[in-house]
This record gives C-alpha cells, structure tokens and sequence, in this order.
C-alpha cells in the first residue's frame, strides 16, 4: 500500500493514497505534544543548576519555577514513555519498520547524501529515502536513549545497574543533554523540511495524500 | 547540474499546488505560533487551576509508584575518602550566614505522635547509641550532585529504642530553621538512614545542620532535614516546607 509508485503528472484524479497509518498519527502528534513539554520543562530545570555555562531563556521554558518545571516533567514522562511504548510495539509489530526504515544501506545513504547536496531531493510518496530513514531511526534511538538516562537520573539508587552503562548520575546527566541538544536539532531540521515541502504536513493528520510521487 | 529551487516552479500546472504550498505554509506558521505562544504563556498555563490539579495529581500518581519501586534493601552506592567533594556544598532556602544557631546544651530532641517513650533526647545521649559511617552522594533537585561524609546514629535502631510504631506511614520532623519535611516509613527503616551528629570526622557543622540532621542517601537532598527539633510518627500525611510548594513529596533516587 505504500510502496514506491510510479511517477505520474498530478491529477485532482489521482487516487488517494494512505501514506500514513492511523497509529503512527496518533503516536506521533502525541509525541511531538510530549517531546515539546519535556523539552520546554527540562530546559526550566536544567537552569536551576546548568551544566555549562549558559542557561536558556526563561520565557521559552515551561513551568514558571523549578518544582512547576518538575512537575510538568515528571508528568508528560509518561505520555512520552506509554506512547513510545505503544510507537515501537506497532512498528515492531506491524511491519512498519521493515518496510518503512529498513534497509538502509551505506552505499544508498551515501548517494543520497550526494543528491541532497546536489539538490535533488528524492520525494517519493509513501516510501522513505535513506536520509530521512537514518534520521527517523536516530531520532527515535536518541529518544529511547533520552527515557533510559532520564530514568538513570530520576532514580540513580534504584536502577544503579542500568546506571552503570551511563556512567553513573553524573554521567547519565550528560547524556540527557546531548541526548536532548540532538533530538532538538532533529526537530528544528525536521520542521524546516516541512516548511520547504508543505504539502507533506497535512497527510500526517490525514494519513493520505492525492499526488503521487516525483523528484523535485 | 539542477540546481534545487525549494518550492519555487517554472510549469504552469504547478501553479495550483503553489498556491496550496503557499496555503499551507501559511498554515503551518500559524500552527507554530499558537505553539510558541503557549510556550511564551508557559507560566500561565501552569497557574490555570484545571492544570494545576492535574499537575499535583500526577505528583501524588509519581508518589506511589516510587514506592513501589523502591527497595528496602538496596544500598545506595558508597564511596572512598578521595571521592569526598570538598568543600561540600551549602545549600538552604537562606544565606549561609544565616543559618540557625542551635546550643549543644539546652538542646532536647522532642519526640511525639505514634511512639511509645517519647521522652526528650540530650545529643549525649544520642552520641551513645552505636555509630556508623557513610560516603555517599547527595543529590539535590536542581540537578547537582556532590559526595560527602557523614556519622552518626542508624535511625531504624533509634526508632526501634523509643518504640516507634513501625507500621505507621509517615515520620515528619520540624527544624530549627522553621523547615519541615516527612519521610515515609520504609525510607525511614532503610539501613542507611542516618541521625547524623558527624560531618566527615567533625562535629556537625552549623552549616550542615548542627545538632543533628537526617542523612537519607535514597532521597533527594531536600528530604534530608538539618537542625532537627522534634521528630514525630504519624498516619496523617505530614507535607512539607518544598512540598506543599510544589516538589514532589517522595522524591526517592
């Protein structure tokens, strides 16, 4: 149902194609809702006590306060953590990934690295070139890897096993931020994206999409 | 070589999709805004009373599943004498300077609530019963952490003295610096939890919170109450002077 089609004129009468599953909308506007508030409070607490020498700008955080930031925290972790759960199950499960993110190979990626800086962005509808499915698969492991530190730093004592791979609390508190800075950076390069091929935002709350597919 | 024209086109029966593209993005920004905005308003959002409730009933939500999973027998790590981070930090909700002054003397530790001797305590006294040493990290809420040094009186063996009922729920203490703070029972009987008089071989330091204070090494450094006047057992949630404010009350690491 979503693989690579032939590249044809747009027509008001080409049919509709499901290029998003009704799971991975659900999952990813509550994710992208999760990551927001994590990021907007993180950054309020991560203020209280900075790692380096800079803090964020207040007014992009959320929480007005450190214990307002943690309670916003400590709260939308389980959005993020159940919805993740769920995200990863039905991708393992369905398929999704297989078809989806799978394969990527060194030889593609590299092609496509060299189209894209070339210009030639590769659009195909409903199908992932190997850019976006090695950004995809990173985002998504920055972002287990962002819950298992955050639970190494939330509980240090309880969960010292799983904190011994992190180096420990302060070791874990590293990676939550570099974990953090790079799911940030995804974000913005994602919405840029989104930005510059606009007819690829309203198919994520539909999940279907009229034009097929062609190289711009 | 073509060149990439972002969303620009030269055929005509593009057009319309241009003018879908330029809908859309118009869309997209605006979508954004509101998005930014309610980040902007982030403060205000937290104070809407419905939030607020929601925000303090996942609090008591994380409460009890950190109960859940803590493990009375599971020791926090310790560490050697070379680990010590020196000098430890100070940290209250006032200067250092101002921290209360508390005469060794006169001093009586008060005992109340769901205990069975609850004469008052000398700090000879307390210096009697049998003592232990721990290194281990103090992590506070705010993100840092620091390693120090602390002996004192195992506070199971204390409560089991004074005949503390063990199966009440909460253990609160009030301080000489107007703080309070409560500690659920199985904390409270962990075998780390210390009645400290000893700060890294020295009488505990004013600063530290001479004449006694609670070293909890599985709790945030905030539950670790300095100044300790009174200590009370009770089943009626005690609170405390962060918590009622907002940090969670549990606060286990």
């Amino acid at each position: 149902m979503s693989s690579m089609l032939p590249a044809t004129p747009y027509a008001e009468t080409a049919p509709l194609i499901k290029v998003h599953p009704l799971t991975v909308r659900i999952t990813h506007w509550l994710n992208a809702t999760a990551i927001l508030i994590m990021v907007a409070s993180g950054w309020r607490i991560y203020n209280a006590s900075p790692l380096f020498d800079f803090k964020f700008p207040n007014n992009l955080t959320l929480g007005g306060w450190l214990a307002g930031a943690l309670q916003w925290h400590f709260a939308a972790m389980w959005l993020l953590a159940i919805n993740g759960v769920v995200y990863l199950a039905y991708g393992f499960f369905s398929g999704h990934y297989r078809r989806q993110l799978l394969p990527i190979t060194l030889k593609s990626l590299l092609r496509e690295i060299a189209n894209t800086v070339r210009g030639r962005l590769s659009h195909a509808v409903g199908a992932y070139n190997p850019v976006q499915r090695t950004a995809y698969l990173g985002v998504i492991a920055m972002i287990m890897l962002v819950v298992l530190s955050g639970l190494v730093m939330w509980k240090p004592i309880q969960m010292q096993s799983l904190g011994v791979l992190l180096g420990g609390y302060e070791g874990a508190r590293l990676v939550h931020f570099f974990t953090m800075t790079g799911i940030v950076v995804f974000v913005v390069i994602h919405v840029v994206m989104v930005m510059l091929v606009p007819r690829t935002f309203i198919p994520m709350w539909t999940g279907r999409v009229r034009n097929p597919g062609k190289r711009i | 070589m073509k060149r990439w024209r972002g969303i620009e086109s030269d055929s005509v029966e593009c057009s319309k999709t241009e003018r879908r593209f330029l809908e859309r993005r118009l869309l997209l920004k605006g979508a954004l805004s509101v998005g930014a905005l309610g980040l902007l308003t982030g403060c205000n959002i937290t104070n809407q009373e419905s939030v607020r409730k929601t925000l303090w009933t996942m609090s008591r939500w994380n409460d009890r599943i950190q109960a859940a999973l803590f493990d009375p027998n599971r020791l926090a790590p310790t560490y050697p004498d070379s680990a010590i981070t020196r000098p430890f930090p100070f940290n209250a909700f006032y200067d250092e300077d101002e921290a209360p002054v508390v005469e060794a003397e006169p001093y009586r530790l008060e005992l109340s609530g769901l205990i069975r001797d609850r004469r008052p305590w000398s700090l000879r006294e307390l210096n009697a019963l049998p003592q232990t040493t721990q290194i281990t990290r103090h992590v506070c809420v705010e993100g840092w952490s620091a390693i120090g040094k602390w002996s004192g009186v195992t506070f199971r063996t204390f409560l089991e003295r004074v005949g503390a009922d063990l199966n009440a729920k909460y253990v609160g203490f009030k301080c000489a610096d107007d703080y309070y703070t409560s500690i659920d029972m199985a904390t409270a009987l962990h075998p780390q939890t210390q009645m400290t008089l000893r700060y890294d071989g020295q009488i505990l330091p004013r600063s530290y919170g001479f004449p006694m204070k609670l070293r909890i090494p599985t709790k945030l450094g905030f539950k670790n109450p300095k100044h300790i006047m009174a200590i009370y057992v009770t089943n009626m949630y005690p609170g405390g002077y962060w918590e009622d404010k907002g940090y969670n009350w549990f606060a286990g690491l």
